[in-house]
C-alpha cells in the first residue's frame, strides 16, 4: 500500500460519536479526542449516552454506549443533532445510532464484529456493511480488531488486553482523518498510566497503528480540518454540569466562610456530585452519605441549623422523598440548597435520560403554602455560577433554593473559562451576633424580611425553631389563626422579595416582534440557534431564557408585553408554560413540549417556530 | 458523679449552672401524670451536673409527644419531622462537633417511621445521646399501636388484640452494632439521671430506653415491672462490677449456666454470691449484654440501668480526623487551586 495525497476540507463545526459495547472504552476514546480538539483550540460541547445497566449483554443495541463530541471553530452551543462521524465497533451499536447519522456521514466500523452472530444479535437481517444499506453513507470499513492485535503482536499482549486496546485504534483513525497530533494523546496516557507504564507502550502502539492504518487505506479520500475558534483569551478547562455544581458549591462556601455540610444518597445521574464532594476534605467539605434520600436532606437541616452551608442533591424519585423536610426548612426559615439533576420520569421513569419534568413539583410540590426559591441552570459551565448562586440567595435570604439541572446538563461537558474567586460576589449571610439583647428568632429585617442566623455556641442566642408554626418574632409555638395567616405572608413575601437581588429578564434580539421564545434550563443550546437562524432569514424573532424561575425577574411582564405570539418551549408536557399563563395571564401562549427523554433538535424547533410565524 | 470522664472536646461552663439555667418560659403541655415530666426533670437536673456551657446543648426531637422536648428545655433546639430525629440530630453533631447533642423521641417515631434513621445512627456510632421514651403506644394520634406494643393487646387500631410482635429495644441497639444502651424507669428520677450522666460520657451512639408511662392511652403498661409492688421481684438494677443480685431479700442472682443465663437463690443448693454474673458494662463483645437486655418476666427481672458501654471510634470524630488528614496532606488549598487542577491550557 501506498500513501496517497489527500484533500483537507476545512469545516466550522463537526459532530463525532463514538458508540461500542458498553465496555469498549468509548468513553474514554471519546474524551481524548475532544480533550485535543479542546487544546487545538476548538470550542466543544460534549454528551456520554450510556445504558441504565453497568454492563448489559454484549453486542446488544440495550448494552450500546456512546460518546458524543460537537467541535468548532465557532461558539457550539449544542452538542449536535446529527453526526458527521459515527464510529461503530460493532453492529448493535450501528443499529442503534444510525438514525443519528446526516446523510452522507462517514461510518467508521470494525468489520471484524460484523460477524453472522452479533449481526443476528443486533436485529439485522443481513450484513449492513455488504448488502446496500449503508449506500448513502460514506463508509471505511476496518478490521479493528485483528488489526490491533496484529501490532501488539510482538509485544507479548494478552488477547484480553488488545482486545481493551481497539478502542485507541480507533482513535487514531480519528487523529489522522482530523489532523490531530498525536502528542497530545500519548501524553494523555503517560499520565493515566503512570501506575502501569506498559499501558502506556501498549496504548500507544495501538494508537499509532490506527493512524498509520488511515494513512493508508482509499477509503478516507480526504481529511478534515477544523481551524481554531474564536476565543475569550484566558485559560480553559474542561467541565460537565455535575462537577459545575460540585465546584460551585464549594466556591460559594469558600466565599461565604460557611463550611459546606452535603446531605447525600446516591441516584442517576447526580451521583456525581457526592462523589466529587467527597473528594474536597481538604477544602472542609463534610460529606454525609446518608441511608436513604430523607436522611440527606435531613442531615442538612441540622447541619444549617448549625450554621453550615447545607446541601443536598437528588433526582426526581430522591426528590419526592425529600419533599416534607424541604417544608420543615421553609418553617424553620433556614438555608438550603436542594440540587436536582432532572431525569425522565414518573417513578423511576428513564434514569440516564433528561427531563424538565420536576418543575411543577420543585415549585408546589410541598404540603401547605411553602415557598422557595427556584433557579436553573443553562449550559454545563453555568451550572458553577448558579449552584454558586443558589447558595448565595439561599443563605442571604434564609430559605431553600431548589437549584435544578437535568441530565443533559450533568453529564455533558463543555469548555469553561477559569474564573477567580476574587471576582466572584460576595456571600454574606445574616449572622446574628452574640448577647444581641435584641435578638428574637422571628425578627425580621424590615427590607428584606429575613430572620437572623443564630448559631448554636453562640452566647445568649438559644432558641428552639421547628416544624409547627411559630409566634412571630417570639418564636414561641402558636395556633393562633391571625399569626397564621401573618407568618404564611411575611414567609410567601420573603421570597418574593429575592426578585430585588436577581438581575432583569434579557431578551436575546429585538424587545418586540411577531415571536418571543421562552425557554429555561438545558435547551438553551438548541433554542438559542433555532432563533438565530430564524433571524438571520429575517424574521421578527426574539429569545428569552429564564434562569430565575421563583420569583421571576421583575420585568417578566414587560418583556411578554412586546411580542405578538410568545411560545414556550420545554422538555415536559408545558409545566413553565402553565406557571407563566398563571402569573401573567395572556391569549398568545403557544408551547413546544418533548417528553421523550431526548433534547431539542434544531430542526424540530425551526418547524415549529416558522409555523407559528406563518399561521395568522 | 464526676465530670472529669466527659467529652473534651465541648466547651465547658465557667461558672457553676443549675436547674433553673434550663427551664425554658414554655408552658410544658404534657398530660398530668405524664412519665415524660419526670424526664424533663431528669435533664434539667443532669445538664448542669455535666458542666458544659449551656449554649453547647443542642435538642433535637421528630414528631410526637416526647418531641415537643426541645421547647420545654433552654437550650439550642430544632424540633423536626416525624421519624427524622436522628437524620437531624446527625447532621448537627457532624456539622459541629463542639455541640452536646441530646435527641428526645418515642417508640413510634424512632422504631416505626424512623426505624431506618435509628439503627443507622447507631451503627455509624455517632457521638449523640437518645432518649428513647417507650410508653408502648402513639400517644399524640390517641392511641393506636406502636413497635413495642405486646403482641395481643387491644388498642384502637387493635380492637382485637395486635397480632405484631414487638421490638426489644435492646435487642435492636445491639443488633446494630450498638456501644451503648441502658433502660431506665420513668420513676426513678436517681437512676433516669445516672443513665444520661453515663450517656454523656460515652462517646458514641447512647440509647437510654425510658419505659414511660402513658397515663391517657396506656396506663400502667410498664405496672408489672416497674409498680411498687412488683419492681423489687421483677427489676434488676445492673451497677458495674456489681454481682447482679435483686429481690426484695437481695437473694436472688444471675448465673451463667453454659451459655443460657438462669435465676438462681443465694444460699440455696450451695449458691453463693460468688457464683452470681458480674456486670462488665464496658465489654467490647455484646454477648452477656444482649442476653440480659433480653431478660423478661415472669421468668426473670428485666435488667435497669447501663447495659452495655463499649468504646468504639465514633462517627463524627473519624469525619474530623479525615479532614484533618486531608488538609494537612492535600496540594489542594482553596477553591483557585482546584479549579486550576488538572488539565487545563491557556488561549492567547
Amino acid at each position: 500500500m501506498t500513501k496517497k495525497k489527500r484533500n483537507v476540507v476545512e469545516r466550522d463545526s463537526v459532530v463525532v460519536k463514538f458508540v461500542g459495547d458498553s465496555g469498549d472504552g468509548m468513553q474514554l476514546s471519546g474524551n481524548i479526542f475532544s480533550d485535543s480538539a479542546a487544546v487545538a483550540g476548538n470550542d466543544l460541547a460534549t454528551f456520554p449516552d450510556f445504558p441504565a445497566e453497568i454492563r448489559a449483554p454484549q453486542n446488544t443495541v440495550p448494552g450500546v454506549s456512546g460518546f458524543q463530541v460537537h467541535l468548532g471553530s465557532k461558539k457550539i452551543f449544542t452538542i449536535g443533532d446529527l453526526c458527521d462521524v459515527i464510529v461503530a465497533m460493532n453492529p448493535a451499536s450501528l443499529k442503534a445510532n444510525l438514525n443519528w447519522a446526516k446523510k452522507g456521514a462517514t461510518l467508521i466500523l470494525d468489520v471484524d464484529a460484523f460477524d453472522e452472530k452479533s449481526i443476528e444479535k443486533a436485529g439485522y437481517k443481513s450484513n449492513p456493511i455488504t448488502d446496500g444499506s449503508l449506500n448513502s453513507y460514506q463508509v471505511i470499513p476496518a478490521p479493528i480488531t485483528s488489526l490491533t492485535k496484529g501490532s501488539l503482536k510482538e509485544m507479548d499482549v494478552d488477547n484480553k488486553t488488545a482486545e481493551r486496546s481497539k478502542n485507541m485504534f480507533a482513535l487514531g483513525m480519528l487523529y489522522f482523518i482530523f489532523n490531530r497530533d498525536l502528542k497530545q494523546a500519548i501524553s494523555y496516557f503517560e499520565i493515566k498510566f503512570k501506575k502501569n507504564p506498559r499501558l502506556i507502550d501498549i496504548n500507544t502502539v495501538v494508537l499509532k497503528a490506527g493512524y498509520a492504518f488511515a494513512d493508508t487505506i482509499e477509503a478516507v479520500e480526504s481529511t478534515i480540518s477544523i481551524p481554531p475558534a474564536k476565543m475569550e483569551k484566558g485559560k480553559y478547562r474542561d467541565i460537565n454540569g455535575n462537577l459545575a455544581t460540585a465546584w460551585g458549591l464549594l466556591a460559594a462556601s469558600e466565599k461565604s466562610g460557611r463550611p459546606l455540610f452535603l446531605g447525600s444518597y446516591p441516584i442517576t445521574p447526580a451521583t456525581d456530585i457526592l462523589v466529587e464532594l467527597a473528594k474536597w476534605k481538604s477544602l472542609g467539605a463534610k460529606v454525609f452519605q446518608a441511608e436513604d434520600e430523607i436522611a440527606g436532606v435531613c442531615s442538612a437541616i441540622g447541619a444549617s441549623f448549625t450554621g453550615a452551608m447545607a446541601c443536598t442533591t437528588t433526582s426526581g424519585p430522591g426528590f419526592s422523598l425529600k419533599s416534607e423536610a424541604i417544608g420543615l426548612a421553609v418553617m424553620t426559615e433556614l438555608p438550603l440548597i436542594i440540587v436536582d439533576v432532572q431525569r425522565a420520569g414518573p417513578s423511576t421513569g428513564l434514569p440516564t435520560k433528561s427531563e424538565q419534568s420536576d418543575l411543577m413539583q420543585a415549585l408546589y410540590g410541598r404540603n401547605g403554602e411553602c415557598p422557595v426559591i427556584v433557579i436553573a441552570a443553562s449550559t454545563p459551565e453555568d451550572c458553577f455560577y448558579y449552584a454558586f448562586m443558589a447558595a448565595k440567595l439561599s443563605m442571604e435570604h434564609m430559605t431553600p433554593c431548589i437549584f435544578l439541572t437535568d441530565g443533559t446538563l450533568g453529564f455533558g461537558s463543555a469548555l469553561f473559562k477559569i474564573p477567580k474567586m476574587a471576582d466572584l460576589p460576595p456571600i454574606n449571610p445574616p449572622l446574628a451576633k452574640p448577647n444581641d439583647p435584641d435578638y428574637k428568632p422571628y425578627r425580621r429585617d424590615p427590607e428584606t424580611l429575613v430572620r437572623q442566623w443564630a448559631i448554636p455556641g453562640t452566647e445568649g442566642l438559644r432558641h428552639r425553631v421547628g416544624g409547627l408554626e411559630k409566634e412571630n418574632i417570639i418564636g414561641s409555638v402558636s395556633t393562633d389563626p391571625a399569626n397564621h395567616q401573618l407568618m404564611v405572608d411575611l414567609r410567601a413575601a420573603k421570597v418574593e422579595k429575592v426578585a430585588d437581588f436577581i438581575p432583569e429578564q434579557e431578551i436575546d434580539g429585538d424587545k418586540e416582534g411577531d415571536l418571543l421564545v421562552v425557554s429555561w434550563g438545558s435547551t438553551y443550546g438548541a433554542v438559542h440557534i433555532a432563533v438565530q437562524q430564524l433571524k438571520a432569514e429575517g424574521k421578527k424573532i426574539s429569545h428569552a431564557h429564564f434562569k430565575y424561575i421563583m420569583p421571576l425577574p421583575k420585568n417578566t411582564e414587560k418583556v411578554l408585553k412586546g411580542f405578538k405570539k410568545i411560545v414556550v418551549c420545554e422538555l415536559n408536557s408545558g409545566q413553565f408554560v402553565q406557571y407563566l399563563k398563571a402569573k401573567f395571564p395572556k391569549d398568545n401562549y403557544h408551547q413546544v413540549n418533548k417528553v421523550q427523554g431526548l433534547p431539542f433538535t434544531i430542526t424540530e424547533l425551526t418547524e415549529k417556530f416558522n409555523q407559528l410565524l406563518e399561521e395568522k | 458523679m464526676e465530670s472529669d470522664f466527659i467529652n473534651k472536646t465541648i466547651e465547658r461552663s465557667s461558672v457553676q449552672l443549675c436547674k433553673a439555667d434550663f427551664e425554658s418560659d414554655q408552658m410544658v403541655k404534657w398530660c398530668p401524670g405524664c412519665g415524660s415530666h419526670a424526664i424533663l426533670n431528669a435533664v434539667e437536673r443532669v445538664f448542669p451536673k455535666i458542666g458544659y456551657r449551656k449554649e453547647n446543648f443542642c435538642m433535637v426531637s421528630g414528631i410526637g409527644c416526647s418531641s415537643r422536648f426541645p421547647y420545654y428545655v433552654n437550650t439550642y433546639g430544632i424540633h423536626g419531622i416525624h421519624g427524622r430525629a436522628a437524620a437531624i440530630g446527625t447532621g448537627v453533631k457532624v456539622a459541629n462537633p463542639k455541640l452536646s447533642v441530646w435527641i428526645a423521641t418515642g417508640d413510634g417515631d424512632s422504631l416505626a417511621i424512623g426505624g431506618n434513621h435509628f439503627i443507622h445512627i447507631i451503627r455509624r456510632n455517632v457521638d449523640v445521646n437518645i432518649l428513647l421514651f417507650n410508653n408502648q403506644i402513639y400517644g399524640l394520634t390517641k392511641g393506636q399501636y406502636s413497635p413495642t406494643t405486646p403482641m395481643g393487646r387491644v388498642t384502637k387500631t387493635s380492637p382485637m388484640g395486635t397480632i405484631e410482635h414487638p421490638f426489644n429495644i435492646g435487642e435492636l441497639v445491639m443488633g446494630a452494632e450498638g456501644t451503648f444502651f441502658a433502660r431506665v424507669p420513668d420513676n426513678n428520677l436517681n437512676l433516669l439521671t445516672e443513665a444520661m450522666f453515663e450517656a454523656a460520657k460515652h462517646d458514641g451512639t447512647a440509647i437510654i430506653e425510658v419505659l414511660q408511662n402513658c397515663v391517657i392511652f396506656a396506663d400502667k403498661a410498664h405496672n408489672d415491672i416497674t409498680g411498687k409492688d412488683t419492681k423489687d421481684e421483677n427489676m434488676l438494677i445492673l451497677k458495674n462490677g456489681d454481682p447482679m443480685i435483686f429481690g426484695k431479700n437481695k437473694d436472688k442472682g444471675l448465673r451463667l449456666n453454659g451459655t443460657k443465663i438462669e435465676v438462681v437463690e443465694i444460699g440455696k443448693n450451695g449458691v453463693t454470691e460468688n457464683d452470681i454474673l458480674v456486670h462488665d458494662q464496658y465489654d467490647q463483645d455484646p454477648g452477656i449484654q444482649l442476653m440480659l437486655a433480653k431478660l423478661a418476666p415472669p421468668k426473670f427481672p428485666m435488667v435497669f440501668g447501663v447495659i452495655r458501654s463499649a468504646m468504639f471510634p465514633t462517627f463524627d470524630d473519624l469525619v474530623e480526623d479525615q479532614i484533618k488528614y486531608a488538609k494537612e496532606t492535600s496540594k489542594i488549598k482553596c477553591v483557585d487551586d482546584l479549579l486550576n487542577s488538572g488539565e487545563t491550557w491557556e488561549i492567547k
